[in-house]
C-alpha cells in the first residue's frame, strides 16, 4: 500500500482550478499528478479529479466538448471498473454531459455568475468524497459559477433523490434547507450527485478553494482527506 | 464613416501638419497604406503626443524599479529573485459603445500586456465609474461592462481582486472604464528588451487567433476623438473577445518564456500588427521585413490596410532565434494556437512589408513608434473654479438631521456595498487571495513566499474637479494608505490618466495640475511611476468628464499571516489616527445631504501621510491591530459603519463637545484611519503613534448590536447592513 495516494487531475484547454486542485491534494498529504486531455494515460494514479473552469471554452454547452477528448475513455473505463472519479464544477458539468451522473446544470436562476462562500449539506457518506462525513454535517466553501443550476427530469429527478444519489445540499448555517440559501436555484437546493455504484462524484462547490485557512474556508479539507483515504484504500 | 470630399488622412484622425510632416520623413507622399499605419501610430491613444511633454515630469525610478514606463508594462522587483508586472489601461470608448464587449476586450488587452513581460497574471482591478444609476442606459452600461468583465476574467482563471465603482453625472455620456492586471514572474525569465537580445536575422511569428475586419481604427476613430451622437455606428471599431483563445494565449506565451524561447514577445491590441512590428523594430533598433500572405485571415478580401491596422484579439508576435521557430511552432500547437512566420529582422531600421511579392508599404520603424508628432497644448484654468470654491459647504448652514444625513451617506452609491458587483467576479482562483474585493485593498498571496502583494486602485473625481492637482494628489495618497491598512509597504504605481479632449486648454490645464499632484505625492511616499495609460477625448458636446487620474497602486506585505483586515471583533478599543480639520469640500456628505459639489477638497500634507502609513506598517508588524480601516469617502462614520458590518459587530463613539457633529463624522480630511487593539495594546499603539508622530484619540469600543454615535443618533447593525448592502441591487432593479 502506498503511503501517499497518487491523485490525477486532468487539465483541457480552458481548465482553469486545475493548478489549485493540484495545490489542495498536496497540502492534504497526496500527490497531485497533472494529467493531459489529449493523451489517453492514467499515470496510475489512485483517483482522478476533473477541475473547474471552462473547458474548450464551454463553447456548445459547459462540458459538452471535453467528454470527448481522449483521457475521458480512460476516466470512464476507471470509473467502470469501481475507482472513485470527482468532477468539481465544470468537471461536473462533464461527468454528466458525458452520461456518468444523471441531471444537467443550466445557469443560475439570477442569471448572473456567482462567486460566493456558501454552506453545503453533506447528504450521504456513500461517495468518495464524503466517507469521513456523516449525512447532516455542514461546510463552508466557495461556489463560482454561472451555470450551476443543476436540474433534472421529474422522473430523473425522483429517481436521483429515491436512490439516494444526492450528495450535497444548499442550506443555511444550521443545515436547513430554504430557497434564500438556495444559491443558484438548483432543483430540491442540490448541489452534487452520486452515481448508482457511488464512486462517481460531482459538485459546483469547490472543495479545492476551501482547504487552506489563510485564504479562505476549510469546509473542503473533510472531503479532500476523504478522497486520499478512499485513493489509498483501493490497494 | 469617411465622407467623401474629405482628404484621405483627415478621415484617418491626421492633421494636415502631421500629412506634412510624414511626406517630410518619407520624402514622398505616403501611399494608402502608409498612411493607414501613421493614422493609428500617430493617434493620441498610441502616440501619446499631448500628454508627453507632462508624462517626463513624473518619478520613474526607484530601487525596485526593475522596467519603468515605456513598455507594456511596468516590473518591480520584489525579492526572492521575483518581479512583479502591473498596469492599467482604459477602455472606456469601446464600453461606451458595446458594454459588454469593449469591457470584455479591455480585459484580455491588459493581460496580453502582462504576458508580453513574461509574467504569469495574478490578479485584476477594475475601477469604474458611471453617471447615475437612475438613468436606465447608465445602469444598462454597468451590468454590461460588468458582465463584461466577468466574461472574459472568469474565463481565463485570473482572479478579480479589487477595483471601485464611483458615479457621476459627468460619467452619463462617456463611462471610465479602467482595468489593471497584476503579474508575477522569476527576474530570469522576464522578456524586456533589456533583458533580451534580439539579432539580426532573427524570425518574426505570429501565433493566437486569424486576423479580421474588426476594430479597424480603434485607437483613432474611437479613443482619441469624442464620441457624438450616432456614435453606436462607430460599432465595427469595437473588437470582439475569445477568452477562451486568451486562456491558451497566457499557457502558450508563458510556456514559450519559461522554455527561454523568445528574444521578444510583445501583444498586438490598439494599432494591431502596425503597433506591435513598429515597436518591436524600433525597441530592437533594427528594421523589419514583414510578408502578409503569411497571415491567417478570417476573410480573404480583407485589404492590406486591414491587415496592417486590424484590432483582431488574441494574437502575439514573438522574435524567435531561428533555431528555435520549430521548438516555438511546437508550443503553440500543443495549446491549438495557429502560428505565422511573418518576417525577419533585419538591419537599418526601415519596416519593410510585403504581399503577393509586392512591396506595400516602407517607412522607418522609428518614424511610427517613437518619432510621432509631440504637442505642447495651451493651458488655462477653466472659469467657474472660484466661485465653486466660495460655495464651501464647510461654512453652509447645515439644518438636516444626524441620523438621516448618516443613512444618506451609508446608501449613497458611492459609499454603497458593492457585493452584487464583485460577487459577478471569480476572485478565489489561483488560490492565493488572502483579501478579495471589498476591503481597503486585495492581498494576493506570493507562491511559495510567506508575502503578499497589496493592490488598490483609487481615483478621487469630485476633488478632482474641484482642483485637478489635488485630486490626484489624493488619489495617490489613498491609494497608498488603502495598501497601508493591511500592514503592507506601498512600492510603485500604475495610473491611467481619464480626460477629455486635450485640444481644450481648460482639459489640458486638468492634465498639467494632475501631472503635478502625481508627482509631488509620488515623490514624497516614495512609490515611484512605473507606466500606465492616458486616456483622452472622454467628453461628449462640452461636457467631459471630471478629470480622472486613477492609481493603481502595488504594496508588499513581508507576512500575510500578519495580514490586517478592515472587520471588527467585539470588545476592542477603537482610535481615530490622524487629524480632523473642518473640510467637507467635495465631500460625500456636501454632494448627499447638502447637495453641493463644491468648496476646496481638504489639505494634504504628505509627511502626515507617510507617517500614517508607517506606524500601521510597524504596529502591523508587531501584530498589534485588530483591524484597520482608512477614512475615505463619506469619513469617519463611515469608515466605522463599514468596519461594524464587515465585523458583524457594532460599536459605541463619543463625540468631541467643541466639534460640529457634521465635522467629526462627515469631513474628509485626508490621512486619517480608524484602528481597534485589545486593551492590552492599547499603550503599546498609543506609544507608536507618539514615536511616528500621528496624532491619535481613543474614540470609543467595539462590541454589541448598534451603531452608537454618543447620545446624537444610533442605528441598528443589521439595518445599516441592508442598507449598504441593498443599495445598489435596489438601483439595478431599476
Amino acid at each position: 500500500m502506498r503511503e501517499h495516494p497518487r491523485v490525477g487531475v486532468v487539465t483541457f484547454p480552458g481548465s482553469l482550478d486545475d493548478r489549485d486542485a493540484l495545490r489542495a491534494v498536496g497540502a492534504m498529504g497526496g500527490v497531485g499528478v497533472p494529467l493531459w486531455h489529449a493523451e489517453r494515460e492514467l499515470r496510475d494514479v489512485d483517483a482522478v479529479i476533473l477541475p473547474g473552469g471552462f473547458s474548450y471554452g464551454d463553447y456548445l454547452r459547459c462540458g459538452a466538448i471535453a467528454r470527448f477528448a481522449p483521457i475521458m475513455e480512460e476516466v470512464v473505463r476507471f470509473a467502470a471498473a469501481g475507482r472513485p472519479v470527482v468532477g468539481i464544477c465544470n468537471g461536473f458539468q462533464i461527468l454528466c454531459e458525458a452520461g456518468m451522473l444523471p441531471g444537467a446544470l443550466i445557469r443560475n436562476r439570477s442569471l448572473r455568475f456567482i462567486c460566493r462562500v456558501v454552506d453545503v449539506r453533506v447528504e450521504t457518506s456513500l461517495t468518495p468524497l464524503t466517507e469521513g462525513l456523516t449525512a447532516g454535517d455542514v461546510l463552508q466553501i466557495p461556489v463560482k459559477h454561472g451555470e450551476g443550476q443543476f436540474i433534472a427530469s421529474g422522473e430523473d429527478l425522483a429517481r436521483i433523490e429515491g436512490d439516494g444519489l444526492v450528495a450535497f445540499r444548499y442550506c443555511a448555517p444550521d443545515g436547513t434547507i430554504d430557497d434564500a440559501h438556495n444559491v443558484n436555484g438548483a432543483a430540491n437546493a442540490i448541489a452534487g450527485v452520486r452515481s448508482d455504484a457511488g464512486n462517481v462524484v460531482g459538485l459546483m462547490p469547490h472543495p479545492e478553494h476551501a482547504v487552506d485557512p489563510d485564504v479562505g474556508p476549510t469546509g473542503g479539507q473533510p472531503l479532500i482527506a476523504s478522497l486520499l483515504s478512499r485513493a489509498l484504500a483501493r490497494v | 464613416m469617411i465622407a467623401v470630399e474629405e482628404p484621405l488622412h483627415r478621415a484617418l484622425g491626421l492633421t494636415d501638419d502631421e500629412y506634412e510632416r510624414i511626406v517630410a520623413t518619407l520624402g514622398r507622399e505616403p501611399n494608402r497604406n502608409e498612411l493607414a499605419m501613421y493614422g493609428v501610430m500617430w493617434s493620441e491613444h498610441c502616440s501619446y503626443k499631448s500628454s508627453r511633454v507632462y508624462l517626463r515630469t513624473l518619478p520613474t525610478e526607484g530601487s525596485a524599479v526593475l522596467v519603468g514606463p515605456g513598455q507594456d508594462a511596468g516590473v518591480v522587483d520584489v525579492g526572492d529573485g521575483l518581479a512583479v508586472a502591473f498596469k492599467m489601461e482604459s477602455h472606456s470608448h469601446p464600453s461606451a459603445i458595446e458594454p459588454y464587449q469593449g469591457a470584455a476586450t479591455g480585459i484580455g488587452g491588459i493581460v496580453r500586456d502582462i504576458i508580453s513581460m513574461g509574467a504569469r497574471p495574478i490578479a485584476l482591478l477594475d475601477p469604474l465609474y458611471f453617471g447615475s444609476l437612475t438613468q436606465h442606459r447608465n445602469r444598462w452600461l454597468l451590468e454590461g461592462v460588468v458582465a463584461g468583465i466577468g466574461g472574459y476574467g472568469n474565463c481565463i482563471g485570473v482572479p478579480t481582486v479589487g477595483g471601485e465603482i464611483r458615479f457621476a453625472e459627468p460619467h452619463s455620456l462617456n463611462p471610465t472604464i479602467n482595468v489593471m492586471c497584476v503579474g508575477i514572474a522569476p527576474r530570469e525569465r522576464l522578456v524586456t528588451s533589456s533583458s533580451r537580445q534580439v539579432h539580426e536575422g532573427s524570425i518574426i511569428v505570429l501565433f493566437g487567433a486569424s486576423t479580421g475586419r474588426d476594430g479597424i481604427g480603434g485607437v483613432s476613430v474611437l479613443a482619441s476623438r469624442t464620441l457624438e451622437e450616432g456614435s453606436e455606428e462607430s460599432r465595427p471599431s469595437v473588437q470582439i473577445g475569445d477568452p477562451f483563445a486568451g486562456k491558451l494565449l497566457i499557457e502558450a506565451s508563458l510556456e514559450l518564456a519559461e522554455r527561454d524561447l523568445l528574444e521578444g514577445l510583445q501583444d498586438l491590441g490598439g494599432a494591431g500588427l502596425t503597433c506591435a512590428t513598429s515597436e518591436s523594430a524600433s525597441r530592437a533598433g533594427m528594421g523589419a521585413e514583414i510578408d502578409l500572405d503569411a497571415v491567417p485571415l478570417r476573410a480573404d478580401d480583407l485589404e492590406v490596410f486591414e491587415i496592417l491596422t486590424s484590432e483582431s484579439q488574441e494574437r502575439m508576435l514573438a522574435i524567435v532565434e531561428p533555431s528555435k521557430v520549430d521548438e516555438v511552432l511546437d508550443v503553440c500547437a500543443k495549446w491549438g494556437l495557429a502560428t505565422a512566420v511573418l518576417g525577419t529582422m533585419v538591419p537599418g531600421d526601415g519596416l519593410r512589408i510585403t504581399m503577393g511579392g509586392t512591396v506595400v508599404a516602407e517607412v522607418p520603424a522609428r518614424s511610427l513608434a517613437d518619432e510621432g508628432p509631440v504637442y505642447d497644448r495651451a493651458v488655462a484654468a477653466p472659469e467657474g473654479l472660484a466661485a465653486l470654491h466660495d460655495d464651501d459647504p464647510t461654512f453652509a448652514t447645515v439644518t438636516v438631521d444626524p441620523r438621516e444625513a448618516f443613512l444618506a451617506v451609508l446608501g449613497s452609491p458611492n459609499v454603497a456595498s458593492m457585493r452584487t458587483v464583485w460577487e459577478q467576479y471569480d476572485s478565489l482562483v489561483q488560490g492565493g487571495t488572502v483579501l478579495g474585493p471589498g476591503g481597503d485593498a486585495a492581498l494576493v498571496r506570493i507562491e511559495g513566499t510567506v508575502k503578499a502583494l497589496a493592490l488598490s486602485t483609487d481615483a478621487k473625481g469630485r476633488f478632482g474637479h474641484l482642483d485637478p492637482y489635488l485630486g490626484a494628489a489624493h488619489a495617490v495618497a489613498e491609494a497608498a494608505r488603502n495598501v497601508a491598512m493591511t500592514g503592507a509597504r506601498p512600492v510603485a504605481i500604475t495610473n491611467c490618466l481619464n480626460f477629455g479632449n486635450p485640444e481644450r486648454p481648460e482639459v489640458m490645464w486638468q492634465f498639467a495640475e494632475s501631472i503635478r499632484g502625481m508627482a509631488d505625492a509620488c515623490r514624497a511616499l516614495g512609490t515611484p511611476v512605473t507606466g500606465g495609460n492616458v486616456s483622452f477625448y472622454n467628453e461628449s458636446g462640452d461636457s467631459a468628464i471630471w478629470p480622472t487620474p486613477t492609481i493603481g497602486m502595488l504594496g508588499l506585505l513581508q507576512d500575510h499571516r500578519l495580514a490586517v483586515r478592515m472587520a471588527f471583533s467585539a470588545g476592542r478599543s477603537l482610535y481615530l489616527l490622524g487629524e480632523t480639520f473642518p473640510e467637507l469640500g467635495g465631500s460625500e456628505f456636501a454632494e448627499v445631504a447638502l447637495g453641493k459639489v463644491s468648496g476646496r477638497p481638504p489639505d494634504l500634507d504628505l509627511a502626515r501621510e507617510a507617517a500614517l502609513h508607517g506606524l500601521i506598517a510597524e504596529a502591523a508588524g508587531a501584530d498589534l491591530l485588530s483591524s484597520a480601516h482608512d477614512c475615505g469617502d463619506g469619513g469617519l462614520a463611515v469608515t466605522l459603519a463599514e468596519s461594524a458590518i464587515a465585523g458583524g459587530t457594532g460599536f459605541a463613539i463619543s463625540l468631541p463637545g467643541d466639534v460640529p457633529w457634521y465635522v467629526t463624522l462627515f469631513s474628509e480630511s485626508a490621512s486619517r484611519a480608524v484602528v481597534s487593539v485589545t486593551t492590552e495594546d492599547a499603550a503599546a499603539l498609543e506609544a507608536l503613534a507618539v514615536d511616528h508622530g500621528v496624532p491619535f484619540a481613543r474614540i470609543g469600543e467595539t462590541g454589541g448590536p448598534r451603531l452608537v454615535f454618543d447620545t446624537l443618533f444610533e442605528v441598528d447593525l443589521a439595518d445599516a447592513t441592508e442598507l449598504s448592502e441593498g443599495a445598489i441591487p435596489r438601483l439595478l432593479a431599476g
